[in-house]
């Protein structure tokens, strides 16, 4: 019997201890796939990062360093220049990425670190508990912004991929969702894309997806989704922002 | 032996590519800066990695993370930075990785001066960041002893799996002396198979971590951090003495400090006082029971610093009220002259003639 | 011999690399040495200004509060150190820019028109190497052909054509107290 479906390589046995209805666990399992096809997993160094996914070390079956809040892209420096040889790629959450650790990503991406980052949008600090993120929506309640975000006290959202395609470093900057299998698929292409492009020197890569967080969200696992294509995609479209020439 | 004049801020650098440290990441700040200015022109000549990190946060996390890799690493900075650097240094300390950290201090607090200070011992020696670690601390109190101190932070790094801080001030860093570099032959560096850079074919997984989400688990790692922090106070403590075999009055001092009052002692001899100096080399461990043995027929210990009284705390913690302890202790970035010393250890010498 | 030197001046008098040669000299010459550029409270200002300790056995403190020899290049300089130079100390005056005679009577002072003797030989720069002769005559330190092998030691080769220039500075500033005591020096100045 052919065998269709089977654990990527790069994962551990372990089970992952998300929520129902969570994107981490598609978004790792794509992660593992794009090592897998790139025959990278035995030289891949993997920064986790604080929130949800501060286990990732636990589930990616690869070296890993364990990262400060906020401070991956940093870490990422520090274990690719002293070992350039590694595949090495920051898997961080909004408020780890876009609020303590702001500069951190900027610079990595000022400088074309040749690392990959993978950012999950969730729009919500999901590990603590709810409370209200840099990605969070206009209007979102959040533990911590409970009447709804306003622009009065708590400003406007911030776009990453926009943000960062101001710079020269990136070479290659991406939006994804994987709400569905069409998405699924193309947000796979982008991770594979971003990882090539740190295989083949091209310096910073980074692919950011849009994701759902039901619990904190307090939304079913099927309204979340909804929620996602109705509200985070208006804010936050889907697309490729920075892609440089001359790679396929 | 070839001697060369050099600034104490170059030769840590210097030191550091001969002790084989081929990673550096910092961020500027007076008085130190003339150390990554060296680097950045050096290390690209030995084929090693500089960087200019976006802040000290930044740059004590890619230590971190070159270091999680197995090179030898180093960072520096001055005491605002150093401040700044203390979450990754606690994370570091954690995850029992080897680095060497260097503080040129200035004085504080706050954004305080930038004229040579004293007054980062006890975030330096007990503590700084959060959690139960220890960094093993280095004094050193000449341009030579900054040369042979880097050199041996290293290993002693790499031989206990913890960060090392070299604990200078700005006068050490900014001054010049001759100084005997040696041949920057370290040989083979130790082996380190914890070092993540992939798995390369090995069946477990390398995991630089410092989260214990178990409450057992993290008593463990505390356990054993305790237990090897034992074993570097047992093997690793150093100190310098002088003239303390007879010593009525024993000087406590170190860095820069203790050469002014080697001074002082040397003028209080001349009048007929019997003095002596004591020169902790590592601040942690503490060299407790060196300082017992000089102080052992003294009728008192002066400490002198440039702060408010810091390492004073650990005089009197190691000879746990056999000996009296005095201090005296300039601040800010106030140097105390050997003058005022001498005049310190005669008060000392009345008094003790008095209580006779 | 253990002596300590203060050096001071205003920015582009080269006084930093005057003490650095200095002491560069006395480590060719087997001698402990230490520099140490501008530190602490009461050096700060205006001026640039360094420390220098040169001693036949090992250095204890090379910070210098009462030197026993002070190069003021400068008004300010002479202003503010006059007072720290140790009693019987020597004080080295650039006459052609300090235009009052010293308060202190029990020191030995060398008036050196540092500036004059320089445009005599169209260059300004060498008023630091005028000053080191004038010192190293009166004060031997360390031998004025050390301090050559040290320039060319310091200075990168693209600037060894200066290296005459710099010798005929250094016997200039020498020659002022070539059969000269102070007192005769201070008559001329005065």
């Amino acid at each position: 019997m052919a065998l269709v479906f089977d654990r990527p390589k790069s994962l551990t046995d372990k089970k992952f201890h998300y929520c129902p209805g969570c994107h981490h666990g598609i978004i790792h399992r794509l992660a593992a796939e794009a090592l897998d096809e790139l025959n990278i997993q035995q030289k891949t160094v993997v920064i986790a990062s604080v929130g949800c996914s501060v286990l990732a070390y636990d589930y990616f079956d690869t070296d890993a360093v364990q990262a400060a809040h906020g401070r991956a892209p940093a870490v990422a420096t520090g274990v690719k220049r002293a070992s350039p040889e590694s595949v090495v790629f920051t898997y961080q959450g909004d408020g780890d990425l876009a609020s303590i650790g702001m500069a951190e990503i900027v610079h990595a991406a000022a400088r074309s670190e040749n690392i990959t980052v993978i950012f999950v949008n969730n729009a919500v600090y999901g590990m603590t508990g709810g409370q209200m993120a840099p990605t969070s929506l206009m209007g979102q309640q959040t533990s911590t912004s409970p009447q709804g975000r306003s622009a009065e006290s708590n400003g406007y959202p911030i776009r990453v991929c926009e943000l960062l395609a101001t710079l020269d470093g990136p070479s290659y900057l991406a939006r994804v969702s994987v709400h569905d299998p069409k998405h699924v698929r193309e947000a796979k292409k982008a991770i594979l894309k971003a990882f090539q492009m740190q295989i083949q020197h091209q310096g910073f890569s980074l692919v950011e997806v849009v994701s759902t967080c039901p619990t904190n969200w307090h939304l079913t696992p099927v309204e979340a989704l909804e929620w996602l294509e109705k509200k985070m995609l208006k804010q936050y479209p889907l697309g490729v922002f920075k892609k440089i020439e001359g790679v396929e | 032996m070839s001697l060369v004049l050099k600034k104490g801020n170059e030769v840590v650098g210097e030191a550091a590519i001969r002790s084989g440290c081929r990673c550096y990441f910092g961020y500027p700040i007076t008085p130190q800066s003339e150390l990554p200015e060296y680097l950045a022109r050096r290390l690209p000549q030995v084929g090693g990695v500089f960087v200019q990190a976006e802040s000290e946060i930044a740059a004590i996390n890619m230590v971190y993370g070159a270091a999680s890799t197995g090179v030898r690493v180093m960072t520096s900075s001055s005491s605002p930075g150093i401040s700044l650097k203390q979450e990754g240094i606690s994370y570091i300390a954690a995850s029992q990785l080897p680095c060497v950290i260097v503080n040129i201090m200035r004085g504080g607090p706050g954004l305080g001066g930038i004229q040579a200070s004293q007054s980062d011992y006890f975030q330096a020696t007990k503590g700084g960041g959060h959690g139960d670690y220890r960094l093993i601390v280095l004094a050193p109190s000449s341009v030579q002893e900054i040369a042979d101190l880097v050199k041996e932070g290293f290993q002693l790094a790499d031989t206990y799996r913890n960060p090392v801080m070299i604990l200078g001030d700005g006068i050490l860093g900014q001054m010049m002396e001759p100084v005997d570099l040696g041949s920057g032959d370290v040989g083979e560096l130790p082996d380190k198979p914890w070092a993540a850079r992939g798995k390369k074919g090995r069946r477990s997984r390398n995991v630089i971590n410092s989260l214990y989400l178990d409450s057992e688990k993290l008593e463990q790692l505390n356990l054993s951090l305790q237990k090897k922090y034992r074993l570097i106070a047992e093997r690793e403590t150093r100190a310098e003495t002088y003239l303390t075999e007879d010593a009525q009055i024993v000087v406590a001092a170190y860095g820069m400090t203790a050469r002014i009052c080697k001074e002082a002692v040397d003028m209080v001899r001349k009048k007929g006082i019997r003095a002596g100096l004591f020169r902790p080399i590592t601040l942690w461990p503490y060299p407790e029971k060196e300082l017992r043995l000089a102080a052992q027929h003294s009728q008192a210990v002066l400490t002198v610093e440039m702060s408010a009284g810091q390492m004073v705390e650990d005089v009197r913690l190691s000879l746990n009220g056999e000996v009296p302890v005095e201090f005296y202790g300039r601040l800010g970035s106030m140097v105390p002259s050997a003058g005022e010393v001498f005049e310190e250890i005669q008060r000392i010498s009345k008094k003790i003639g008095e209580v006779k | 011999m253990l002596i300590k030197i203060l050096m001071a001046g205003f920015g582009g008098q080269g006084i930093m690399s005057m003490g650095q040669l200095l002491a560069y000299s006395g480590m060719l010459e087997k001698k402990a040495v230490a520099w140490i550029p501008s530190y602490g409270p009461e050096m700060r200002g205006g001026t640039a200004n360094c420390s220098v300790t040169i001693s036949t056995s090992p250095i204890n403190s090379p910070v210098v509060t009462e030197p026993d020899i002070l190069v003021a290049m400068n008004r300010p300089s002479l202003d503010k150190f006059e007072d720290a130079l140790k009693s019987g100390g020597k004080l080295f005056i650039n006459s052609s820019l300090i235009n009052r005679s010293v308060k202190r009577q029990d020191i030995e002072t060398y008036y050196v028109p540092a500036n004059e003797l320089a445009g005599l030989l169209s260059e300004s720069k060498v008023l630091n190497m005028i000053m080191m002769g004038a010192l190293l005559q009166v004060a031997p330190l360390v031998s004025p052909m050390s301090v050559m092998e040290s320039l060319r030691m310091m200075l990168p080769e693209s600037k060894h054509h200066l290296l005459s220039l710099n010798s005929r500075a250094l016997q200039m500033g020498a020659a002022v107290f070539k059969n000269q005591t102070a007192k005769e020096n201070s008559i001329v100045a005065g």
